[in-house]
């Protein structure tokens, strides 16, 4: 049985089309990359596989059971949010942010448990951030945000992982550790879904990339199968070559900005 | 500071503040006489003459001590009311009044006194249109697509202005010699007119909605995340922001019965406290409730004290709240940003 099976979903925002007929199938322990441009209903598919959004029609499976008759608690147990790195309202505490994944685990009047925060912890540590703890959320870095949210995601005890691109607004450096993460906790069995504005970070670490462009899904497959030249040129309205580095790294390479600007694809 | 330790200490506080406010007053009583009063009369202890121990109890228990359970009842609710609106609207610039509890709270008030003109009426007109304006504001928002928060606060604009209107429209109907300036006095707020019986009769609603929020203190954290991440995380975000608003309401609502329109203190007093512990509302609002219990006591204590005739207190809060309020600001950068 599929771990989330999405079904001719259709979903309209104020009278426009924002989905038309998006159909998705996700297996335990994929990394699945959505690619495509703005506007494409990349963000919206994710709500609709959070719960957040209700499809007009169609409908989400998960293990087989309906997301919209789930209670946001029993969904919260299965799937987890990771949104874009953002500043809070309020300054939390790095460790208190990294607890309230654990929201869906206690009563709704009681506090955390002693083993609530040591689960939280115990997530810090896994993603090598424990020294954060007691500094305010919004005072550490992009890259340290966007790892006390997966480490939220992780106390949660969440095996899918939802991440609205996550790469975005981190630097290099942080984008590459970032990936290395998803890349592991991949290996021990969590799934995610990311959409992603980099066509290189699919080709890096997804097992399978989805293309959308214009509310419906154009390609799915394995990247190698789907990621060439012609699909990321088609899809940015740019001329776009992949490129082979070593055995198994591709990488896109913009034409604009190659030297002499004249080769094409297959001279590369 | 460790937050329990900070917690104690300011219940410390609070508990001195009430002593020391029983002693204060026209007619001073020692700590020392406190103490007999209170042997005498649960120990059964003869300490002073039967006459001046029922004058003594008569002004501690009768007239002091009702006044001083006001005042700490309706600072208490007022900052944790506060504070939650503060953390649930994701916004440290709101106050208990946000939709239009207050506004409905004095037109209640108001047409109790003209239209039935005894206290109860005027007590229970606060509490049930208190709670109307909030209901009013909350079904306007139903009406209206889009950000529910923004839809809600906009919701609350409406619902005050309407009851603030008609308020006016009482005020221009009352009787200008008698009816008029007892509005007009009993929106300045103050404890002046409180008895033993009215404070037993609301104290335990109050309680009971303060503790639902107190209850809730994870729970408002989450929700100020905002609504997405608070539904991935497993949190029912229209029950518990149902929840939080008529506890609120609740207790904001029956401050106004108990002593008029007290403003400031539900606005300022959730600063303080975030710069005293931090905003993780599960220290804050306790911490909150104490701090604003304590300085309502005392400000109270002033508008006794501080010149032969009594002050309204809400004037003072005022007064106290907006300087106060402008040097927190200064400071207040590490709460939230």
């Amino acid at each position: 049985m599929d771990l989330i099976d999405a079904a001719h979903l259709h979903f309209r925002y104020a009278g426009t089309p924002v989905l038309q007929d998006v159909s998705l199938n996700i297996h335990a322990g994929e990394i699945v990359s959505l690619l495509g441009p703005n506007g494409c209903g990349k963000t919206t598919l994710l709500k609709i596989l959070l719960g957040i959004l209700r499809p007009q029609r169609g409908k989400v499976r998960l293990h087989g059971k309906e997301v919209a008759a789930m209670s946001p608690r029993e969904l919260a147990g299965c799937m987890a949010y990771v949104p874009q790195t953002h500043r809070i309202g309020f300054a939390y505490r790095v460790l208190d942010v990294v607890l309230m994944g654990r929201t869906p685990h206690k009563s709704l009047f009681s506090d955390y448990s002693r083993q609530d925060v040591e689960i939280a912890l115990h997530c810090l540590e896994r993603l090598s951030i424990a020294d954060l703890s007691d500094r305010p959320y919004n005072e550490i870095s992009g890259g340290e945000r966007q790892l006390t949210l997966i480490a939220r995601a992780l106390a949660q005890g969440a095996r899918i992982l939802i991440m609205d691109e996550p790469a975005s607004g981190l630097d290099y450096g942080n984008q590459i550790r970032l990936l290395t993460r998803i890349s592991d906790l991949a290996q021990d069995g969590y799934t995610f879904i990311k959409s992603t504005h980099a066509p290189d970070h699919a080709l890096w670490i997804a097992k399978r990339v989805v293309i959308m462009k214009g509310g419906t899904v154009i390609a799915d497959g394995k990247p190698q199968d789907v990621i060439n030249g012609d699909a990321i040129s088609r899809l940015y309205s740019t001329r776009v070559g992949v490129v082979s580095v070593g055995d198994t790294l591709r990488m896109c390479v913009p034409h604009a900005m190659l030297n002499g600007a004249r080769r094409t694809a297959a001279q590369l | 500071m460790k937050r329990p330790a900070i917690l104690m200490l300011l219940f410390g506080l609070l508990w001195a503040t009430v002593l020391v406010s029983l002693t204060l007053g026209r007619f001073p009583i020692t700590l020392t006489e406190l103490y007999d009063v209170m042997l005498q009369l649960l120990l059964d202890r003869e300490v002073m003459a039967e006459e001046r121990f029922s004058t003594l109890k008569n002004i501690l228990f009768d007239i002091r001590l009702p006044r001083i359970m006001a005042a700490v009842l309706t600072g208490a609710a007022l900052s944790v009311a506060g504070t939650s609106f503060q953390s649930m609207f994701i916004n440290p610039l709101v106050s208990p009044g946000l939709l239009g509890v207050l506004a409905g709270a004095s037109f209640g008030a108001a047409l109790g006194m003209v239209a039935a003109r005894t206290w109860l009426a005027v007590e229970a007109g606060a509490f049930i249109f208190g709670l109307a304006a909030v209901i009013v504001a909350m079904t306007i928002a139903r009406f209206f697509r889009g950000d529910r928060l923004l839809i809600l606060i906009l919701g609350g604009i409406i619902s005050a202005s309407l009851f603030t209107s008609l308020l006016s429209l009482i005020k221009y109907l009352a009787d200008p010699y008698d009816q008029l300036p007892a509005i007009v006095f009993w929106l300045m707020g103050g404890f002046s007119m409180v008895d033993g019986k009215t404070v037993l009769f609301v104290a335990l609603p109050m309680l009971v909605g303060i503790a639902v929020l107190l209850a809730l203190s994870s729970t408002l954290n989450v929700l100020s995340m905002g609504e997405e991440e608070a539904r991935s995380l497993g949190i029912n975000v229209g029950v518990m922001r149902t929840t939080i608003i008529l506890s609120a309401t609740l207790i904001s609502s029956l401050t106004v019965s108990l002593g008029g329109i007290v403003g400031w203190v539900g606005l300022v007093i959730p600063h303080v406290g975030r710069m005293l512990v931090g905003p993780d509302n599960r220290v804050l609002l306790p911490v909150a409730g104490m701090l604003g219990a304590t300085y309502l006591l005392g400000v109270d204590d002033l508008s006794r004290l501080l010149f032969r005739v009594e002050i309204p207190i809400g004037i003072l809060t005022s007064l106290l709240g907006i300087p106060f309020f402008m040097l927190v600001l200064k400071n207040a950068r590490k709460g939230w940003s």
